[in-house]
This record gives C-alpha cells, structure tokens and sequence, in this order.
C-alpha cells in the first residue's frame, strides 16, 4: 500500500514526459494516464479506512542538511481533493479533444506535469514539499495559458503569474519562520501543529500564508487576476484554473492555516470572514453585469468561492463539511459551466449573451445538460451544489445570523443570474447566427453526460463523500480548539 | 600547488602547441590538462595543504576550484569557432584564459594578502586582454579600456587597503591578521578601519557590486560574449570566494564595524540590479544587470557570517554559473544567425528549436529562482541563513527584488514561445550540446537532490 501513493504522484509526471514526446497520439497517451489515476484513486478510495488517520504515508529523507523530507500521505480532507484532482483531470482531457491545438503533445504533457504538482500540494506532510508541489503547479498552468491563450495572454498571464508568485514566496517566508522556530529543524506538518507561538507570531504568519491562499482561491481584494486570466485562458485552462487549481487555496487554509496559527485564525476570522461575504456580493453584483458569459462565470466563481472561505473560517464542523463537499461540486459543475460555454464560443465565435439566443431550440440536449449543471451551481435541492452549500450556510449561520443573511440571499441572487444568463443563450428567439448550432456529439456529449451523472448522484447522495473526510475534519477542529484552549 | 602548476604548464603547453601551427590539438590539450586539475582537486580533498604559508588548499578552497575549472571547462567547449572569427590566434585567447584561470585559483585559496593581489592581478590583467580581442571592434575596444582603467582603479584601492592593514597589523599572513583582531580585539589600530574599507571597496568593483558597478554593463555588453560569459560566472566565483575568504575569516571579529556599510551595499546591488535590468532591451545587457543583482543575493551569505556561509556561496554559485553559462551560449548561437542579441531575436525560439529553447527556459527558471531548479535552491539557502538572524525586512527586501526578477526573466521565455518569429534554423554545434545538456542536467539536479553540493564544505 505504502507504493500507491508514490505512483499516485508520479504516474502522471511520467506519463507527461512521455506524452511529451509521443506526437500525434498525446492526447490518448494523456486520456490513458488520467484514467489510470483515477481508477487508482478509487482504489484508493476503497482501501481507506474514514477515520482520521492519515494512511498511505511515504516519509523518505530528501534533503537532510535541511531537515526536510519526502513525507506525504493521505487523510479524509486529502482523499477529497485528491479525488477531485483525478476525476476531473480526464474529464478535463477529454473536454480538450475537440480542439486542434498547436503541439498538442506539449500541451497534454503541461496538464499531466501540473497534475502531480497539484497532488503533491494535496497530499504534503512536508512544508517544504507542499511550496514545491505549489510552484510546480504553478509553472505548467502559466505556460498552457500563456501560450494556448487570447490575444492579451502574455500581459494577462504575467501578472497572474506574478501575481501567485508574490503569494507564495511571502508564504515561504513565514514556512522558513516556521521551520526556524521548530526546535526539532524539520519542516514536518506535525511538528509544526505542536508549536508554540505567542499571538503576534500568530499574528504574522496568518497574513503570511492567508495571502497566498487568498490570491489562488481568489478572495477580494486579492482577485484582480483572476476574471482577466479566466477569459484569456484557452478553455482547458479555465477549467484547470477554476475547477481544481483554486482548490488549492481553500485546501491551504484548511491544512496548514488552521491547526498551526489558530490562534491567528481566531484573532483575524473576522477580517478573513468579511472579506469573504465582501467578495460573494460585490462578486454578484459585478457578475450581474456582465455581457460575456465566461467572464460572468468567472465573477460567479468568485462568489462561490468567497462563501466557501466564510464556511472555513466560521471554524465549525457544519462549515468545513460544507467547504469539503462544495469543493468537490464547484469543480464538477464550473469545469462543466465553462466547458458548454466553450462548445458555444466554438460554434458561434462569441460568448456574449445578447449576440446568442435560441439554442434551445436547435440543440436540445445541450439544453437540457446545460440546465442540469446550471441548476447544480445554482445550489437547487437535489443537485450536488445544494448539500454543499446548505451545510456552508449552516456553518456561517453559527458565525453570525447577518453573515449568513447576506451570503444566503447573494447566492439566491446568483441564481437570477445564471438563469438570466441561460434565459440570454438557450432562451427566446433562434437569430440568424444561431440558426446554424449543431448540437453536442461524440466526445462533447461523453463529458457533459458524465458531469450531468455526477450533479444528480452527488446531489441525492452525498453520504460517501461526507463519510470520508468527517472524522478527519472533527479532527482537525478538535486539534484547533484544544490548542485554543491552551493558548488562552 | 599541483592544480596551479599543471594549469600553468598547460598554458605554456598550448601556447608553444599554437606556436608551431597545431590548431586541432589545442582544445584537447587544453580540456586534457583541465581535467587533469580537476583530478587533483578530487585527489587533494581533506588534505589540507598548506603552501609556504601563501596558500591553503582546504576544502573550501578546492571546492571552489572545481567549480571554476568545471565553468572554464564548459567556457572551452563553447569556444568552437568563436575566436577563429575574430584572429589568427587562437593559442593566445586559450593561454589568456587559463592565465586568468591560474590566478582565479590562486583567489579562491590565498592565505597572504600578497597572493589575494598577485592572484587579483594575473586573472585581471588576462582578462583586459581577452575584453579586447575583436580589435577592429569599437565596442570590444571600449570595453576592453574601460575594464582596464577601472580594473587599475580597484586594484589601487585594494592595494592602498592592503598597506593599511598591513600598517596596523605588521603582516599580510591571514592568520596573524586574524590572531591581531582577536587579541587587540578594543584596540584595534585606527589604520586598520579605513584598509578594511578600501578593501572591501576594491573587492566590491571587482565582483561588481553597486555602486561600484557602472563598468559591469558596458563591459559585459562590449566584451565578446564568450568572454563575457567567462567573466559573469567564473570570475564572478573566483570573486566572491576570495571575499568571502577576507571577510567571513579574517575580518569576521570585526563584522559590527563592516556589517552595517555591507548591508547597504547589498540593498543597492539587490535593488539597481533588477530595477535597471528590467528596463533593457538587449538580452546581454539585461544578463549584465541581472549579474549584478545576482551579486546581491550572493552577498547575502557574508551578512550571515555562519558556518553554513561557504556552502551557501557554493551552492548558489553554482546554479548561477550553470544557469548563466546556458544563457550564453543560447545568446552566441541566436547572434550568429540573427546579428542581433536584443529579446526579439529570441521571438519564435521555441517553434524553431524546442531543444534550446526549453534548456534556456530551465536556466531563466533558475535564475529567476523557481522550485526544482538549483536557483531555487540557491536563494532558499541565502533566505534561510538570514531569517535565522531574524532580519525579516531584509529578506522582504529580496523577495519584492526576486518578484522583479520574474519580469525580465519571463520575458525571455515569453519571446520563445509566445510570440512569432521569423522561421530560422539554428546550426547546433556538438560541443554546444554537450554544454547545454550537462549545464541543464546538472541545474535540475542540484533543484532536485542538493545534498550533494550542500554538504560539501
């Protein structure tokens, strides 16, 4: 068992370099490999016991000199996003094949090379580890965007790019502080959890890692990168950046922003909570406006995400359980979102609402798997957005009734939206560009049934997904409050 | 000594081998002969030798020396065809550089004062010459002057600090230089400070540290670019070991006094470094500056003073050499197809030739400082050693610097592969390749496994 999650990491990384030089065939050899690492990640799956144990632990010295270590495993909180990673990396592969991209095989080998820098952040137990894994991520996500990107991609993509690296590196900083004060001079998570820091030393390295996770999520005011960098991504990247790669923030805080300043947290939860419900409403509003789909998605993101981070830092049970399954949904159902809004752009050259009208009526099945994923983001009881969000509102309601008065009504305000967005694209009249829209078929129909299959199963059943990382989460906040406890 | 004599004998080797018209044979000879060294260098290791009280080959020594000859080793190879353009001559260009290679040795393991000059000296005045090879080019000749009369300059600030010191203490020995501070540690002689200053004054315009860097871009732009490629890693090396030697041995009980301008020295070279950098168009000139910043970063290790100083310089010497020689060469080959060596010639690199091109983006990945390449590598080291002095604005500094840094770097890369170019081929020569896949190999090596390097010294 001990090898199986050393070839969850490196099978893709493998499996890039040789996609990397297999030509024509790439996007099979990519298709290949992400299958097998979702495959292996249910069997994963199926071999963990849900307690709040991490398993799986490979621990091997790297860098001795340094105290650092090849140390990762996998724990409730980690088997979700790790899931995550691996389902929607071939769904994502396969939303890519109808496209011609130039040096394809680059571009399959980028996405199969990020992959395992995402799982190494998903799965580190080595704070070292987890800023490599985070700037390996990083690096291909830069070059699918700025080379398969639009127009503006250079500009646009240096500043994400920038942007992300500013985060980072100030987060390096704190985990270098973090290291120096460990008296045992390793960078293991645990060691790091039973430190000893007074509130200001708190204080700092919450704003240290908090502003990296809050620029990757993206949290106002540290999003200006984000609706910019989403509409100028090629569509793969969209959906990388959107469905997993933002993920990583939220699972930072949870990880390592929690349980080692909590302190910290406890002090700061007002501001981070704030800045939270500041972001879903001005998110909205600003989505309200907007003419161009994708970009309205992306500002929708913003807000989904920002109710996402108030249910983490209500530091509740409900709230964290909420953040786990809603990260699993708000990957399926953006990827999906973003995806139908790339059939669309495809066909029609466009992505402005006004300019389409009336695809219902020429191609009902995209209708119809449209609506169900559209409903799932909207939050409707039965689809996978609803349980997740439900349990984020209970958690913020816990916080504070108001807090959980405006997030709640902005995201009902979410849904007039997005409904208003379907009303403009599937909705009234068929125009004259419109006419010619072919319905979904081949690969397309395969992605879009898969994610309509996986928002009606989450959303009627939801059990297993909140069964696995239940009692790593009660762990986890049981850690924080007993840590709480000892510093006041 | 055996490394010095054998590196000497070869210059003298490969000159007469010039002499009597047996061009093939002098990059053999000369790669024969280096390596040679480099197997004294394995076999002195531990061995602790000192040289009439005027040399000590220590590890710390030898480890530096391997480096340097391994960068000159790679300098060799690029050499095809490269002088052959400019003279006649090739012996003396070869001779020349493994002059200054024998004086650069002599700086990395100098125990005397007199043998930091006479070391200072023989690469200096080589390295005038080289600077100045393409004699019908003004650029060459501007450069060549102007690192000749600044080099004099710095050499008399030195000069003048070493009689200072000399007049304080009554040796040029290190140790007994050494023994004078800790024992007259409150009565340090007032002609002592100033020869410290000037010291470190003539050793900063040779590692070209600001503000004493205003020769560094126009040299480095005028020199041939092979030449300059030379004098931006290896002497650069050579440079810092010998600083590092002065200062974080035989002037470190005096470190309150030569902290405080040090510092400010570092935050000027950290920040006129990257900020000029970022404006440039030319892609020499901005590797200049970048230099520049880079001997910033590299300073860092003598603010720290700890036991890990030495191997920090290693470590981030090393990723800086390799990184920097990749560039260079990239830089040689894109010039002898395009003329030009601003970043548009760069444009389309990546289509044209994906090699070259994705080994020039591991070394601006490198330098730039990302994770898995020896760069990276390198800074952590530097970062790490000054928080654990808790000089967190310091390091905050270097940070907002680094994020500079991405700008110029990335617009390399973004030349190569996001914009169009116009479709030509590039000639890679075999020896190029050599040099480029053991220079990516060995920067994604230490980015990946440093334990190698970072237990070394």
């Amino acid at each position: 068992m001990e090898q199986l999650l050393i070839i969850l990491l490196f099978l893709p990384l493998l499996s890039a370099v040789i996609t990397a030089f297999s030509g024509k065939s790439a996007k099979y050899v990519a298709l290949f490999s992400g299958v097998i690492s979702l495959a292996l990640a249910v069997f994963a799956v199926a071999n963990f016991t849900p307690d709040s144990s991490t398993q799986f632990v490979v621990n091997y010295p790297w860098i001795a000199a340094f105290g650092i270590n090849f140390h990762a495993g996998i724990d409730g909180i980690s088997m979700i996003t790790l899931l995550l990673t691996n389902l929607l990396i071939p769904i994502i592969i396969l939303a890519s094949y109808k496209h011609a991209y130039k040096h394809e095989a680059g571009f399959y080998a980028l996405i199969l090379a990020m992959q395992t820098g995402l799982l190494l952040v998903f799965t580190a137990m080595d704070a070292f580890l987890f800023y490599i894994g985070w700037e390996a991520a990083l690096i291909p996500i830069y070059f699918i965007c700025a080379i398969w990107g639009g127009k503006d991609r250079i500009k646009v993509n240096i500043k994400f790019f920038v942007y992300t690296v500013a985060g980072s590196l100030f987060m390096l900083l704190g985990i270098i502080y973090l290291y120096l004060q460990n008296p045992a001079h390793n960078f293991d998570i645990q060691a790091f959890y039973s430190l000893n820091l007074d509130a200001t030393q708190q204080g700092w390295i919450f704003w240290s890692f908090f502003i990296a996770f809050a620029i990757k999520m993206p949290i106002f005011p540290f999003h200006t990168w984000q609706p910019d960098t989403y509409t100028e991504a090629p569509a793969t990247g969209t959906m990388l950046l959107s469905g997993i790669m933002l993920k990583m923030g939220i699972y930072g805080v949870i990880r390592w922003l929690l349980p080692i300043v909590p302190a910290g947290v406890q002090h700061w939860s007002e501001t981070a909570i704030i800045l939270s419900v500041i972001g879903i409403v001005y998110a909205s509003i600003i989505a309200f406006k907007q003419r161009n789909a994708k970009r309205l998605i992306a500002y929708s993101s913003i807000a989904h995400v920002g109710l996402i981070s108030a249910g983490i830092f209500a530091l509740n049970t409900q709230g964290m359980q909420g953040a786990m399954v809603q990260m699993l949904s708000h990957g399926i159902n953006v990827v999906g979102l973003f995806f139908i809004l790339d059939i669309i752009s495809s066909r029609m050259k466009t992505n402005t609402i006004e300019e389409l009208g009336g695809i219902a009526k020429v191609a009902p099945k995209l209708a119809i798997v449209f609506l169900i994923i559209l409903l799932g983001t909207v939050a409707l009881p039965g689809t996978n957005g609803f349980i997740g969000e439900f349990l984020l509102l209970m958690g913020v309601y816990q916080y504070g009734v108001w807090t959980a008065v405006i997030a709640g009504l902005t995201i009902i305000f979410g849904a007039v939206y997005m409904l208003r967005m379907y009303q403009g694209i599937m909705l009234g009249k068929t125009n004259d560009l419109t006419i010619g829209f072919t319905d979904i078929q081949g690969t397309e129909k395969i992605t879009l049934y898969i994610i309509c299959v996986l928002v009606i199963v989450l959303g009627v059943y939801p059990k297993p997904i909140l069964h696995i990382s239940e009692a790593a989460v009660q762990h986890l906040l049981e850690q924080v409050n007993q840590k709480l406890i000892s510093v006041n | 000594m055996n490394i010095i004599i054998t590196i000497t004998v070869t210059a003298l080797v490969v000159l007469y081998a010039g002499l009597f018209k047996a061009r093939k044979a002098l990059l053999p000879l000369t790669l024969l002969g280096l390596i040679t060294s480099l197997v004294f260098v394995g076999t002195s290791w531990d061995q602790n030798t000192v040289s009439y009280n005027m040399m000590q080959m220590d590890n710390y020594a030898l480890a530096f020396s391997g480096l340097i000859i391994i960068g000159t080793i790679f300098i060799f190879l690029l050499t095809q065809n490269y002088f052959a353009e400019h003279s006649e001559n090739i012996a003396e260009y070869f001779t020349l550089i493994l002059f200054a290679l024998a004086g650069m040795i002599i700086m990395v393991s100098y125990q005397n004062m007199a043998m930091l000059f006479i070391g200072i000296e023989i690469m200096s005045v080589s390295l005038y010459i080289l600077a100045g090879i393409r004699k019908s080019n003004f650029a060459s000749n501007e450069a060549s002057l102007k690192y000749f009369l600044m080099g004099a300059f710095s050499t008399g600030f030195l000069l003048f600090g070493i009689t200072l010191v000399y007049g304080a203490t009554g040796s040029f020995d290190l140790a007994h230089i050494n023994q004078y501070l800790i024992g007259n540690y409150k009565v340090v002689s007032p002609l002592f400070y100033p020869g410290l200053i000037l010291i470190m004054i003539g050793l900063c315009f040779k590692i070209g540290a600001a503000p004493f860097h205003f020769w560094t871009p126009d040299v480095y732009e005028g020199a041939p670019s092979l030449i300059t490629a030379f004098m931006s890693t290896v002497v650069k090396t050579a440079g810092f070991a010998a600083f590092l030697r002065l200062f974080a041995g035989t002037f470190a009980p005096l470190h309150e006094f030569w902290l405080p301008p040090l510092m400010v020295i570092v935050c000027l070279t950290l920040l006129i470094g990257n900020v000029t950098a970022l404006f440039q168009k030319n892609f020499k000139r901005m590797l200049a500056y970048s230099s520049i910043s880079h001997a910033g970063y590299l300073l860092f290790s003598l603010i720290t003073l700890s036991s890990r100083s030495a191997s920090n310089v290693l470590v981030y010497a090393a990723a800086y050499t390799f990184a920097s020689i990749i560039a260079f060469a990239a830089l040689i080959l894109v010039k002898q197809k395009t003329g030009k060596d601003d970043f548009e010639s760069f444009n389309g690199l990546g289509k044209r030739n994906p090699f070259l091109a994705f080994v020039l983006t591991v070394a601006m990945l490198s330098l730039a400082g990302i994770p898995l390449t020896a760069g990276f590598i390198g800074k952590y080291v530097m970062f790490l050693n000054v928080m654990g002095q808790y000089q967190i604005y310091l390091v905050a500094f270097a940070i907002l610097n680094a994020l500079v840094g991405f700008f110029y770097y990335f617009r390399v890369i973004a030349a190569m592969y996001f914009k169009e170019g116009t479709e030509l081929t590039l000639t890679m020569p075999v020896q190029y390749k050599i040099v480029l896949v053991f220079s990516l190999l060995i920067t994604v090596f230490l980015g990946i496994y440093p334990s190698v390097i970072l237990n070394l010294i």
